[in-house]
């Protein structure tokens, strides 16, 4: 399979008013792979991250310089909806809508326009590739603000793969979620892998090892080191990546 | 062991604030002690259902039926907020979803201001303007149910708006990303997730927006009309509870002054009702 990229920016920079956030980024995040972005907090990470479905525009005072393409195409030249269609993200805090757990599956499809008769299949295949399906099917008009965190979490990945996204962008998914929770939604990242192009954002090193195929580092707004992950982690080249993961900093 | 000087005045502050607190209480009560003293005692003598239910006020005569007020006040209410929520609503959403910060600075204490604007200055603004646009352009003699609802649907804004925005602004930021970053438009986001989100506030707001308006009475005075009869269309005069009161109170005696403190008790009854519905409105998402 070739290695192709899914999102790629050249020379980005972004400022927050006067502030220098990301730092002449080149970075790609490859089709049907886990990446991952590390680094302290603070770094720039989720800021990166937002860059890909325009979440930074939300913010007043936002400038971006560079380029970012999607799927070799320019980001601006594709339509903001479309886009974010095709990039679901999934947020630190799980944010399923005060609605019934139904609702919350039928938002993205009602939004788009899908028809009505393709929901109940949709519905069962979205909760089915999160593995919630049999935990759920009886429950899908009780209230989603009742489900566990980790219940919440993957209930917030099927909502967005309703809309078939191809590429999926977490920043920080598993930071509200104890540790077996924590396990058990990694697993599900590297099932999905299959379908769709992911982006994660972690402060957990041993998650980035277990679950990427690629890593890159960040630090104050620069991107130090991208590479394969079994390279970051053993045989870093920058000896500030390497100082990060043997946790002398960070 | 005597307590020292700080622990001391500690505890007479202490008792000093929880009077001011419970005094408000103690307000609320002679307020309804009054009321109900002076009242009821015409609903033992008349009946309540000649009361409530009659069609026909002549103290004088004996007859005290306040049906066609308590019809009125409901008619003015629900015109009021037929024009009031959907404008106090558009305005709200506006100032929480869509606004900059630019136009939030002066939105703002523009609200603030049409809150403080005093009653008589609408009811004044109302016969100056809308009852003879009223006469002049769509008929009758202008004091009407559609002045009336014009006017208290204004007033009421400042209420809808204030408690609705608040609603909206309440709703967490987590919800609006999550939408939007499914490829939601502004609107989506706002009509599908936030409103509903908001819903009990919303609701909530119209609520204490009709206890408003039911209540007001100085403007309404000015526009109604002031007819003792239950309006059949919207460009009918119209007598609402709150306006028997103010209009008669002053030269009334014996049994007539005892009916209107009747018409006050159900009024007070009205808004008491609204009150609870508001809050029952609230509570209930709350502990949700
Ligand atoms: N809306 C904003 N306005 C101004 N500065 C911001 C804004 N959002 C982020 N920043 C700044 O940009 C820098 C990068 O923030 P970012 O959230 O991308 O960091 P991060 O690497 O995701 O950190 P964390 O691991 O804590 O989530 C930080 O120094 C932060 O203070
Ligand atoms: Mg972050």
């Amino acid at each position: 399979m070739m290695l192709d990229c899914a999102l790629k920016t050249e020379k980005l920079n972004l400022y927050y008013g006067a502030f220098h956030g990301l730092k002449d980024v080149d970075f790609c995040v490859y089709r049907n792979a886990i990446t991952a972005l590390i680094g302290p907090s603070g770094c720039g990470k989720s800021t990166l991250l937002r860059c890909f479905n325009r979440m930074n525009d939300l913010i007043d005072d936002v400038k971006v310089t560079g380029s970012i393409f999607v799927n070799d195409r320019p980001i601006d030249s594709i339509d903001i909806i479309e886009l974010r269609k095709n990039i679901g993200m999934v947020f630190q805090r799980p944010n399923p809508f005060p609605f019934s757990v139904q609702d919350n599956l039928l938002y993205g499809l009602r939004v788009h326009g899908i028809p009505k008769r393709q929901h109940a299949e949709i519905v069962e295949r979205c909760l089915k590739s999160v593995d919630l399906w049999d935990d759920l099917k009886d429950k899908r008009h009780t209230s989603a603000m009742n489900l566990s965190e980790e219940m919440k979490q993957r209930l917030c990945i099927a909502r967005l793969l309703t809309v078939e996204p191809q590429i999926i962008l977490l920043d920080e998914p598993c930071s509200a979620l104890d540790p077996i929770a924590t396990l058990r939604i990694e697993e599900l990242m590297i099932e999905l892998k299959k379908d769709y192009t992911i982006l994660i954002v972690t402060h957990n090193m041993q998650q980035a090892a277990r679950v990427s195929d690629h890593t890159g580092f960040m630090l104050l707004g620069d991107l130090i080191e991208f590479g394969d992950t079994s390279k970051i982690f053993t045989a870093p080249s920058d000896n500030r990546t390497d100082g990060y993961i043997t946790g002398r900093f960070g | 062991m005597s307590p020292s000087k700080a622990v001391l005045k500690e505890r007479i502050i202490k008792q000093i604030l929880t009077a001011c607190a419970f005094s408000s209480l103690l307000f609320l009560f002679l307020i309804f002690a009054f009321i109900l003293v002076e009242g009821l005692p015409l609903f033992y003598k008349v009946g309540v259902k000649n009361i409530v239910f009659g069609m026909k006020w002549a103290p004088t005569k004996g007859l005290f039926g306040i049906f066609p007020m308590i019809v009125s006040s409901f008619l003015v209410t629900f015109g009021a907020l037929f024009i009031g929520a959907p404008l106090g609503l558009g305005c709200a959403i506006y100032l929480a979803e869509y606004a900059g910060r630019q136009q939030k600075l002066f939105l703002k204490p523009a609200l603030e201001l049409l809150a403080g604007i005093p009653s008589v200055v609408y009811g004044f603004l109302g016969v100056i303007y809308i009852v003879p646009f009223i006469r002049q352009f769509i008929g009758g003699s202008g004091f009407s149910l559609l002045a009336t609802s014009i006017v208290l649907g204004i007033m009421i804004l400042p209420t809808i708006i204030s408690i609705s925005y608040d609603a909206l602004t309440s709703v967490p930021r987590s919800y609006r990303e999550g939408a939007l970053a499914m490829g939601s438009t502004q609107w989506q986001s706002t009509s599908r997730v936030v409103i509903p989100a908001a819903k009990s506030g919303i609701l909530a707001s119209c609520i204490l927006g009709m206890g408003r308006a039911v209540g007001e009475t100085m403007a309404v005075i000015m526009v109604a009309g002031n007819a003792l009869k239950i309006p059949t269309d919207m460009l009918d005069p119209l007598r609402t509870l709150t306006s028997n009161i103010a209009l008669e109170l002053s030269y009334a005696s014996g049994d007539h002054r005892m009916g209107l403190f009747s018409t006050g008790v159900v009024l007070l009854s009205i808004i008491m009702v609204l009150n609870y519905l508001a809050n029952f409105v609230i509570r209930r998402t709350v502990i949700k």
